[in-house]
């Protein structure tokens, strides 16, 4: 076959649909995670873009006006200090998110690192290293972050390396098992008997296959470090003041909540839409990604 | 099994030491003392609280002497409240949470497993649905959120049930176990639905209908057993998060429990106090944690055969 | 008059992708003491047709679109759930493929056993005991009484399916269908299996509907036999005429593929030997988690069947005992034994996936077994091999393309602008089409999945190839298309080949010389008709006895 014709034929080549792409025809057809998506690429634009979309600066203070319900000026109302509530979501969302998305960042990079280097060398490496996972894991880590935060002052970083340091358990485990797993499967050893290096079975063969759980954990681990850090800082044990978060603009709502109702029911809304679209995409990629759907 | 529970135990001493050492030399390791914190206290009395609380010692004294105890279960004195232990505060507040904990526990189990079965049995359907998206709801409303509303809702503005305290009026308890039970109840559903989807679909059901069996007996019988193992699985991580949501809970509706004590505690900065809590709770947790493992063991024949022909 | 009428009926399923016609226009009957046997390829349609019978397939995506079942004079598809499952498991019974995923973990056997007697006989639980041992006893479990307690995975695989078929039998149905229920069974197991039911049904003048997909299986033990085809029966006859004169060109096409018989043309075989085995031990650990990454297979298989198996103490498996063999240049030497045997751990330790225990493996004169990781890389280009599944032996991530190219731009046997053209004539040599280059593993059949394969095996140009169980999971018309192949390859590029399989007739078509391992040892070898026809160790004897042959339907 001379190389003209070869390419001629590979032009000609059905383009084939890689799993990736399959998954991606499944998410889309599931409304609810599209929704989701939708949503919380708007939120994230709007906490990217908060300093030019707010109404109102942060810290402006109207007493005259104190807490007013919605309004043409003030869309959400204000507080009792007469500051624009929907600037000081905007703010309060910043924080909320980057917390969830850090927080999660760290625990996917020491989780996918640490559970893919104890289930592929397995052994005794793999046994030692998980037991300290098991040992860390049967420690009641809410209620040492409570501890950390009381006795180290609620600094933001301190929360996002707490809270990282905690859901990186549960994905070394997955990461772990589905290594183990793959490890065992015959397109490894396949890997393994062409003389391929173990960094090129890693990375090529392993760890493109780990993905799917991981995504997916990811997404659902995000809405569950947000809501970490709204429990904290509504017992006012997270962020603190003149910061803001939507668990802290939650804790000064439910305390005025007879008087000024929407002082609660805005923050709550917008953290509860915000775990609604995560969750509901989370389960979208999980169904769109489960390897037993992908047959039919 | 007997092997088994002994061994777990033995593993869990280790636990509860790293978690008694990191409590504390945390709280040693806190800037400024205990008595720092607020306005100056004359060196006189300081030393005099000093000795008192024995901080004067080397730290390893201290740490040995504390450990000396716990192992006669004595937490120490209270940092905060001159006069009262640590322990005479723990069981003031023990009976309220324990309660209120268990309602929650009962009402997450028994309504989370139900919703999820139910679902299981006609997936992609309205029975499965409606239980499945009042179970998002319960998830993406968390108790600081959902309590405050329910209490807006039915204690303030349509006065059905009172909205706060533990046991003075009639109905009072109705909206903390709810509030509480709300996130688990909704995790359990969703556990129990995975569980027994994945249980449904096995060869070993279709043999049961091949029998001819009733559905009732197909789906009891030999389906709920595998298909509740994850839900008796997260018994214990959802035990430790019960007792986390009472800090919550208790604060909301100013139930005087141990949740609240110890928000409370770690706000005064009482040290001995937070502590004991943590070691206390710490206890707690793994001890769940252990009975939801062993639990998890024994309703899976082939692992109880396992643990018990290794003891001979 | 027969006992089941079957007429017209047609089961489709209504997936999002179309409807598909699973069982189209299908009609048969069975009488009583007679056994039809439904003989069909994977996706057939075999199964369905009987589960439609009993409100056994799941609605939706299934419909029963037509047809009537008259079993004893009612009609089945027309009978209410409730109606229905008074017939299930009482008059008409059930066995299934697996009896491991069919028994209830959960559950002891006698609680599942006496369970058609409770609800259909309304039998007393002491009674139905009583019951339930008698039987167990007569389909051969020893100590029934004893074992009635036990749970499924405290038996071994032929065991279990004894419990199975007491189970079917329990409330002495008048017809039992079988679903394959020999195909996850060794070979001489199966034997025994198929003698229990057949002595079963003479018994108790039972119908049986036997499902399978082997035709030689069925030969020995059906009355009828209907071949079915993308939902439809092509051909309905007795066994005798089926396997003598069939019709269709379906049946035809089926009989052919079956391998029958010795290897048609001998290799020239050189007398050099390409490797040579001395001694060789790979002895697994199971409580410690030693070695478990490469031995899980085998100390999965030893759980199972916990009555065999080659321990000296509870912790070593022996899964390599001792084995001294020699392979020489251009033979095809075929390794045949049944699960746990060893044979696939052997394979995996001459290419050194698996570190060896002890012994030695010399491949051209040079020692593997001392080589380091890295030391190993230049044999590794020289062996290769071939895998079972061919689901899992391709990364589910890699296209075509990227499957063939990986092993020869790794050996520098391609450079970026060359790889194209030999990824294409490497494709065209398994009998691939070009276009479907960029495709990935789940866009292709089985067959088409090993060809890709077996694509990367050769692709290192390699001169020794390790052939491990490469046509099992493969339909019998698809296996002799890859048997073919493999001949072919092997013949163009002088290839060496190790090839495992459990299933006899296979290595004889194809092998020139055989070993057989029971237990972990090497038990016998020698030139493949010459181990037939006079096979030495009693092991070897009844292994090849238990052989279904179509010869026997002829006699």
């Amino acid at each position: 076959m001379s190389t003209d014709a070869t390419l001629a034929n590979i032009t000609d080549a059905e383009q084939g649909s890689s799993l990736w792409k399959d998954a991606w025809h499944r998410l889309r057809k599931n409304k609810m995670a599209v929704g989701g998506l939708f949503v919380l690429m708007l939120m994230c634009i709007a906490a990217l873009l908060t300093p030019w979309l707010a109404p109102y600066s942060y810290e402006e203070q109207n007493l005259i006006l104190g807490a007013a319900p919605p309004s043409a000026q003030h869309w959400l109302g204000t507080d009792t200090l007469g500051r624009d509530l929907l600037t000081r979501l905007l703010y309060g969302g910043r924080i909320s998110l980057a917390v969830g998305f850090i927080a999660t960042a760290v625990a996917l990079l020491i989780g996918v690192l640490y559970g893919t280097v104890a289930g592929y060398f397995g052994g005794r490496i793999d046994a030692v290293m998980m037991r300290l996972v098991d040992i860390l894991y049967a420690l009641p880590f809410m209620i040492f972050i409570i501890l950390l935060m009381v006795i180290f002052g609620r600094n933001i970083l301190l929360l996002f390396l707490a809270i990282g340091a905690v859901e990186w358990l549960t994905m070394a485990r997955i990461v772990r098992g589905q290594v183990q797993t793959l490890r065992q499967q015959e397109f490894v050893e396949a890997a393994v008997s062409l003389g391929l290096s173990q960094w090129t079975i890693i990375s090529r063969h392993l760890i493109p296959n780990t993905l799917g759980p991981v995504i997916v954990y990811t997404t659902l681990t995000i809405p569950s470090v947000m809501l970490f850090e709204a429990f904290l800082s509504f017992l006012g044990l997270g962020i603190q003041p003149p910061q803001s978060s939507w668990g802290l603009l939650i804790s000064y709502g439910v305390e005025t909540m007879e008087e000024y109702p929407w002082l609660l029911i805005f923050p709550g809304l917008a953290l509860s839409i915000t775990l609604f679209a995560l969750n509901f995409l989370g389960d979208g990629l999980r169904d769109a990604l489960d390897p037993r759907t992908s047959k039919d | 099994m007997g092997r088994f529970i002994l061994q777990r135990l033995l593993q869990a001493i280790p636990v509860l030491l790293v978690v008694i050492t990191a409590t504390f030399f945390l709280v040693r390791a806190a800037p400024g003392g205990p008595f720092s914190a607020e306005k100056a206290v004359p060196p006189e009395v300081l030393k005099a609280l000093e000795e008192r609380y024995q901080l004067n010692q080397p730290v390893l004294n201290q740490y040995f002497s504390y450990l000396g105890d716990l192992a006669h279960g004595d937490l120490g004195p209270s940092f905060r409240f001159p006069g009262r232990s640590v322990n005479e505060m723990i069981f003031a507040g023990l009976p309220t949470t324990a309660e209120l904990g268990l309602y929650a526990l009962l009402i997450s189990m028994l309504l989370g497993t139900t919703a999820g079965v139910v679902a299981a049995l006609k997936p992609n359907t309205a029975q499965d649905y409606i239980p499945m998206s009042t179970a998002m709801i319960g998830i993406c409303l968390p108790s600081f959120l959902l309590g405050p509303l329910l209490m807006l809702v039915f204690g303030i503005w349509l006065e059905w049930v009172p909205v706060s305290g533990w046991g003075n009026i009639p109905g009072d308890k109705i909206l903390p176990a709810l509030t509480l039970a709300s996130g688990y109840t909704a995790y359990v559903a969703r556990l129990s639905r995975g569980g027994m989807l994945e249980v449904m679909s096995q060869d070993y059901i279709r043999t049961a209908r091949a029998k001819g069996l009733p559905e009732w007996v197909v789906v009891i019988k030999h389906g709920l057993r595998g298909g509740l193992i994850p839900v008796v699985a997260f018994a214990g991580p959802a035990f430790a998060g019960l007792l986390s949501g009472s800090f919550v809970v208790e604060t909301i509706f100013q139930i005087p429990g141990l949740g609240r004590f110890y928000v409370q505690a770690a706000f005064n900065r009482d040290y001995t106090m937070i502590m004991g809590t943590t070691v206390f709770f710490a206890a707690l947790i793994i001890l769940f944690n252990l009975l939801s493992d062993i639990l998890a063991v024994w309703l899976n024949p082939k692992l109880r055969q396992q643990y018990s022909s290794h003891s001979g | 008059m027969a006992l089941l009428e079957v007429n017209n009926l047609s089961t489709w399923f209504h997936t999002r992708n179309g409807v598909v016609k699973a069982v189209d226009d299908v009609s048969f009957s069975v009488a009583e003491g007679e056994t039809l046997a439904i003989v069909g390829e994977s996706g057939s349609g075999k199964s369905v047709c009987c589960y439609s019978l009993l409100g056994l397939i799941p609605m939706p995506p299934g419909k029963i679109e037509s047809g009537t079942a008259l079993f004893n004079g009612r009609d089945l598809l027309a009978l209410s759930e409730r109606e229905l499952r008074g017939i299930r498991g009482n008059e008409i019974a059930t066995i299934f493929q697996d009896p491991m995923t069919s028994l209830n973990p959960y559950l002891t056997i006698g609680e599942q056993l006496i369970e058609p007697l409770i609800y259909h006989r309304d039998m007393s639980r002491k009674k139905a005991r009583i019951r339930a041992i008698e039987l167990l006893d007569a389909v051969g479990i020893p100590r029934a009484e004893h074992r009635f307690d036990s749970y499924a995975f405290q038996f071994s695989g032929g065991m279990r399916q004894r419990v199975m078929i007491a189970m079917a039998l329990i409330a002495e149905p008048r017809l039992l269908i079988a679903d394959e229920p020999t195909t996850a069974l060794d070979v001489t197991i199966q034997a025994q299996t198929l003698k229990l039911i057949s002595e079963l049904q003479t018994q108790r003048n039972l119908a049986v509907i036997f499902i399978s997909h082997d035709l030689a299986v069925v030969a020995n033990i059906a009355d009828r036999v209907a071949v079915m085809k993308d939902g439809k029966i092509v051909e309905t006859n007795t066994t005798t005429a089926i396997y003598s004169k069939p019709q269709h060109p379906y049946t035809q096409t089926l009989l052919k593929a079956i391998p029958d018989g010795g290897k048609v043309q001998q290799a020239d075989i050189a007398d050099t030997p390409l490797l040579e085995i001395c001694r060789l031990k790979t002895w697994f650990n199971i409580s410690g988690k030693k070695n478990t990454r490469s031995g899980k297979k085998d100390t999965r298989k030893k759980s199972d069947g916990s009555a065999k198996g080659s321990s000296a103490n509870d912790h070593t498996v022996k899964a390599v005992d001792d084995v001294t063999l020699t392979i020489r240049r251009h033979e095809i030497l075929g390794i045949v034994g049944e699960s746990g045997s060893g044979k696939s751990t052997l394979g995996r330790s001459i290419l050194q996936l698996v570190k060896p225990t002890g012994g030695s493996v010399k491949y051209g004169g040079d020692e593997l077994t001392t080589l380091s990781r890295r030391q190993m890389k230049p044999y590794r280009r020289r062996m290769q091999m071939i895998f079972q599944d061919p689901y899992a032996s391709l990364n589910p991530r890699m296209s075509v393309f990227d499957a063939l190219a990986e092993p020869l731009l790794y050996h520098g046997l391609a450079t970026r602008k060359t790889v194209l053209a030999e990824v294409l004539a490497l494709m065209d040599d398994v009998g691939l089409a070009a276009d479907s280059i960029r495709k990935y593993p789940h866009e292709f059949s089985g067959g088409q999945r090993q060809r890709i394969a077996i694509g990367r095996a050769i692709a290192t140009k390699p001169e020794f190839i390790i052939a491990d169980e490469p046509v099992s999971a493969l339909d019998v018309t698809i296996q002799a298309q890859i048997l073919e192949l493999i001949l072919q390859l092997v013949d163009k590029h002088n290839l060496t080949m190790l090839f495992i399989s459990h299933d006899l007739s296979v290595v004889r078509y194809i092998c020139d010389r055989v070993a057989v391992m029971h237990q972990g040892k090497l038990i016998e070898s020698g030139a493949t008709e010459t181990l037939w026809h006079h096979p030495q160790q009693s092991y070897t004897q009844s292994l090849l006895a238990a052989v279904p042959s179509l010869q026997a339907s002829h006699n």
